[in-house]
């Protein structure tokens, strides 16, 4: 059952410098369609605009950040919801009961002057009617110990937590009140690799445990193939490829993901890395056409001049890339 | 220049900039006026605004107006020195603090907030009590000058502080460059606006202490400052006697002049701060 | 224990050497500088004409010397200054002789205190919260009109906005009276009517002080408010959706709050200060109507007492402020 679609949603940054108007094409005609009970990663390096998808997929959209287009589902109880013709106050409503996130870098989310347990508490009490100080509490208290986090931690100050610490924290903040999609922002970026196995443990078992989705959103191609059920490759604001993690990493289509498969490390193999040559574009100058056409080795006219679609390489799997249709792969 | 124009744009600094400009204006009047400064009774008493005297005269027979532009004159002239001085104390003792840190830092920062915890008023006060009289326009200057650069030693020492950590002074002073190159070179541009702003702030703070001071009739009150002007006024009982031109003079002027002040200091202020910047656009 | 260490210690330490620093300052200042207070005393008596015998003269100076202190070299003048201090003995004034100097601040300083208190209570709290609502809802018509409003005031130097209100409230349109702390030659007891009669007099210099005061809080804070808007858990509060409200009490106000405790404290010395100029306007009782006398008729002692007090009064209300913070800035309470 679907969970949470896009439809050709676009999404850009206005931005005013020197007194030029500067648009910022971060999220570009994107369609996604996510399922439930399945860990959803989106792939792709600094800058290609995945922290933007995510902020639009969850609809909490500041200036200068605008939508410019395209649609947005959440399927609420099997009913599909339009997100953006809904008023500011119902999107609040949805917010941690149907869908939440995990933020990016929790360094600095949590309130520094009060303790965690009363952050909990605003976020249940934001969301559910009719609990006392000491229900909210205690639930929060619940969820902290079912997902084998120490409950003092309850009664201290975020200054006081390690980042790993924090970072659990804002997961289990996410979850407390089980929703459908959890919304996951580069969780283990900034964090060592001990700690990092230990978020991306916590997280899998969350998922498991409820069936819900996670959407998981890191550069980190390791970490996709560690959990991932599906991954969107995406690059300068498009998703260029689509599907299974297994068919993804054995039969990598468009250029792009070869070169990122490629350039993780193998144990054993002791073949030369190679990265992709060149650096990613400009979100304002996008190129023509195809916007890896400067960087692909295997560039051809079409490439320059028109945008390739989402086309099917091979079942349940889709590639942005005009070799795909000229036959070539 | 672009500075200025981007300025410009904003109304708050337009207004007061061109207050300012009137305000030079007059003071640069001051050197041709018919006139002298310490002239008594030249004109007839307590004339009502009427041309050829704009403004009117006083109870001591002096044109309201010319006074008026000597007064500006003087105002800016010691407000400049005082907030000039206090600025240079300000710059050393606040770089020094933020960027030796350890013990210096400790000793510098507790000097400046004594200077800023004692009230000044009264230290102020108890000098010019004692030198009674006899103060000139330069050493006001200096006095309010020396008491007046605790506060903006502590921005400057908190900012010096903040670029002091940044990744770019461990580069320079990894590549061989001398604590006051690093100083003079790299940090200058971060610390100039900041002086900027400070400066019109100490100065408006000049001016109102100094009209203050000639309140209590603890400053010389045969020269024409914005203050003396005001003291001769209500000493004259001019607001009894009807004659509002004397009186409203000086308080307007001042006023606008602080206001003006006001402007620019804060205008450059948002102007530095990058953040309201990008919460501002966006609303297109 | 480490807290008193780390937070308590150093505060107790600097709160100890700037008021000896700041007396030390006020003891010193007249010192260097070249007029004899003794002589001018003397100059002033002689040019009223009166003929005065030479011995006497004499002895009137030594008598002078002895209770301005001025008596033995500068090292013997400071000790016995600092003896002094602690019997709590500025020697007697000048201008209402032979009232010993302690006896009229002791009367002042109720008034004075009384003021401050109340005043600077009610603008930063009142500040702070119509800065912090206009810092966050700054969209909102009300908060333009209130900043307009502050960029006139508060430039102003508090004597220029107390003589505006004098004038306003008391001379054009006679609702306040005019000066003064009370009814001239009553004495004051605890009814209601006193009450009522002494907060009218207390009124206008209140109001002055308020308006600036208030005003100063609320840009502050606005700004301050503005910034926090925008930090990371501001935005994730936003985002996890939790109610408007809550997020502008818990967690903007309650961390926009905190530099400006901080800033309390710094600016209790100017406050002060501004005080003292609003009681000279409207001729109210306290300690800056004091110092107004003392300066008119050169009362030496009166002036170095009333200054050693107000150093003492400020330095102590920023401690106390300073040890108030960790109340609520956890940060500095836990490690």
């Amino acid at each position: 059952m679907e969970m949470l679609r896009t439809e050709q949603l676009k999404s850009y940054y206005v931005l005013e410098i020197f007194g030029r108007k500067r648009i910022i094409k971060a999220v570009d005609d994107v369609n996604l369609s996510v399922g439930e009970n399945q860990i959803y990663g989106i792939a792709g390096e600094s800058g290609c605009g995945k922290s933007t998808l995510l902020k639009a997929i969850f609809a909490a959209i500041e200036p200068p950040q605008k939508i410019f287009g395209g649609r947005l589902y959440y399927f609420v109880d099997g009913q599909a919801v339009d997100v953006y013709s809904l008023s500011e106050e119902e999107r609040r409503k949805l917010r941690w009961r149907f869908i939440s996130y995990v933020p990016q870098g929790s360094m600095s989310v949590l309130n520094p002057v009060v303790k965690i347990k009363e952050t909990f508490k605003d976020f249940i009490e934001s969301h559910v009617k009719g609990k006392t100080k000491d229900e909210a509490y205690e639930m929060a208290k619940v969820h902290i110990r079912e997902l084998g986090l120490p409950v003092t931690l309850l009664d201290a100050y975020p200054h006081q937590l390690s980042g790993g610490m924090r970072q659990r924290v804002t997961i289990a903040l996410a979850t407390v009140l089980s929703p459908k999609v959890i919304m996951a922002d580069e969780p283990t970026t900034a964090l060592d690799v001990v700690t990092q196995r230990g978020v991306i443990q916590l997280l899998r078992d969350i998922q498991k445990a409820n069936r819900n989705t996670l959407i998981l959103v890191t550069h980190d191609m390791g970490v996709h193939a560690n959990i991932s059920d599906r991954i969107a490759i995406m690059y300068a604001g498009k998703i260029i490829e689509e599907g299974p993690t297994e068919a993804i990493f054995n039969n990598p289509t468009h250029p792009y993901t070869r070169y990122l498969i490629r350039s993780l490390p193998k144990f054993g193999d002791r073949m030369r890395r190679e990265s992709v040559p060149g650096s990613p574009p400009s979100l304002e100058k996008l190129p023509s056409g195809c916007a890896f056409h400067p960087r692909c080795p295997h560039v051809f006219d079409r490439c320059t001049e028109e945008t390739p679609a989402l086309i099917e390489c091979e079942k349940d799997h889709m590639a942005a890339c005009w070799l795909v249709q000229e036959g070539k792969r | 220049m672009r500075v200025l124009k981007d300025l410009l744009r904003d109304g708050r600094f337009a207004f007061g900039f061109s207050v300012l400009l009137v305000l030079v204006f007059l003071s640069v009047l001051s050197f041709f006026s018919p006139y002298g400064p310490y002239e008594r009774n030249p004109l007839m008493r307590d004339l009502p605004p009427k041309w050829p005297h704009i403004l009117g005269t006083n109870s001591l027979g002096q044109d309201i107006f010319w006074q008026l532009t000597f007064a500006v004159r003087n105002s800016l002239v010691m407000a400049l020195i005082a907030a000039l001085i206090s600025r240079v104390i300000a710059i050393i003792i606040g770089v020094i603090a933020g960027y030796k840190g350890g013990l210096v830092d400790r000793i510098l920062t507790f000097l400046c907030d004594t200077f800023l915890v004692v009230p000044l008023f009264i230290i102020i006060v108890l000098v010019a009590t004692i030198t009674k009289g006899r103060m000139s326009l330069p050493m006001l200057g200096l006095l309010l000058g020396v008491f007046g650069w605790a506060w903006d030693a502590r921005v400057i020492r908190s900012q010096v502080l903040s670029l002091r950590e940044r990744d770019f002074t461990y580069t320079a002073v990894l590549s061989g460059l001398k604590a006051f190159s690093v100083v003079s070179k790299e940090y200058l541009p971060f610390l100039v606006p900041l002086i900027f702003a400070t400066l019109i702030g100490n100065m408006s703070w000049a001016i109102g202490m100094e009209v203050t001071l000639a309140f209590l009739g603890v400053s010389n009150l045969m020269l024409p400052t914005l203050g003396t002007m005001l003291q001769w006024a209500i000493n004259y009982q001019a607001l009894l006697l009807g004659y509002w031109w004397w009186v409203l003079t000086p308080v307007v002027t001042s006023v606008f002049l602080f206001i003006a002040l006001y402007l620019i200091s804060i205008s450059i202020s948002a102007y530095l701060d990058p953040r309201m910047r990008i919460q501002r656009i966006g609303q297109a | 224990m480490s807290f008193v260490k780390r937070y308590l210690l150093p505060r107790l330490v600097t709160y100890v050497l700037v008021i000896w620093l700041g007396i030390t300052m006020v003891f010193f200042i007249p010192r260097f500088l070249p007029t004899d207070p003794v002589q001018s005393f003397i100059d002033r008596l002689s040019s009223q004409g009166t003929y005065w015998d030479p011995a006497a003269v004499q002895e009137t100076i030594r008598t002078l010397r002895q209770l301005y202190g001025l008596e033995g070299t500068l090292w013997e003048q400071y000790v016995g200054f600092w003896k002094r201090l602690f019997t709590g003995n500025f020697g007697p004034s000048y201008f209402q002789f032979p009232t010993p100097v302690i006896v009229l601040i002791k009367q002042s300083l109720p008034w004075t205190a009384g003021l401050l208190l109340v005043t600077t209570l009610i603008s930063w709290i009142v500040g702070n919260i119509l800065g912090g609502l206009a810092g966050y809802y700054s969209d909102r018509n009300w908060g333009k009109v209130l900043d307009g409003i502050a960029m006139v005031i508060r430039p102003m130097p508090y004597y220029i906005l107390a003589l505006a209100l004098l004038i306003l409230l008391a001379y054009v349109i006679p609702v306040f009276p005019i000066g003064g702390g009370f009814r001239i030659g009553t004495k004051f007891t605890f009814t209601l009517e006193n009450v009522l009669i002494l907060l009218k007099y207390a009124f206008l210099p209140a109001l002055s002080l308020v308006l600036i005061g208030t005003f100063a809080w609320f840009q502050g804070m606005k700004l301050i408010v503005q910034g926090v808007r925008s930090e990371d858990y501001v935005k994730y509060a936003k985002m996890g959706g939790i109610e408007e409200n809550r997020i502008v009490s818990k967690y903007v106000i309650r961390n926009a709050m905190l530099p400006q405790i901080t800033g309390l404290a710094l600016s209790l010395g100017q406050i002060f200060s501004g005080a003292l100029i609003t009681e000279i306007v409207f001729s109210y009782p306290g300690i800056g109507m004091l110092m107004y006398s003392a300066i008119f008729s050169g009362d030496y002692n009166l002036l170095l007492g009333a200054s050693t007090l107000s150093i003492l009064l400020v330095t102590t209300s920023i401690l106390l402020i300073d040890l108030l913070y960790p109340l609520f800035d956890p940060r500095v309470r836990y490690r």
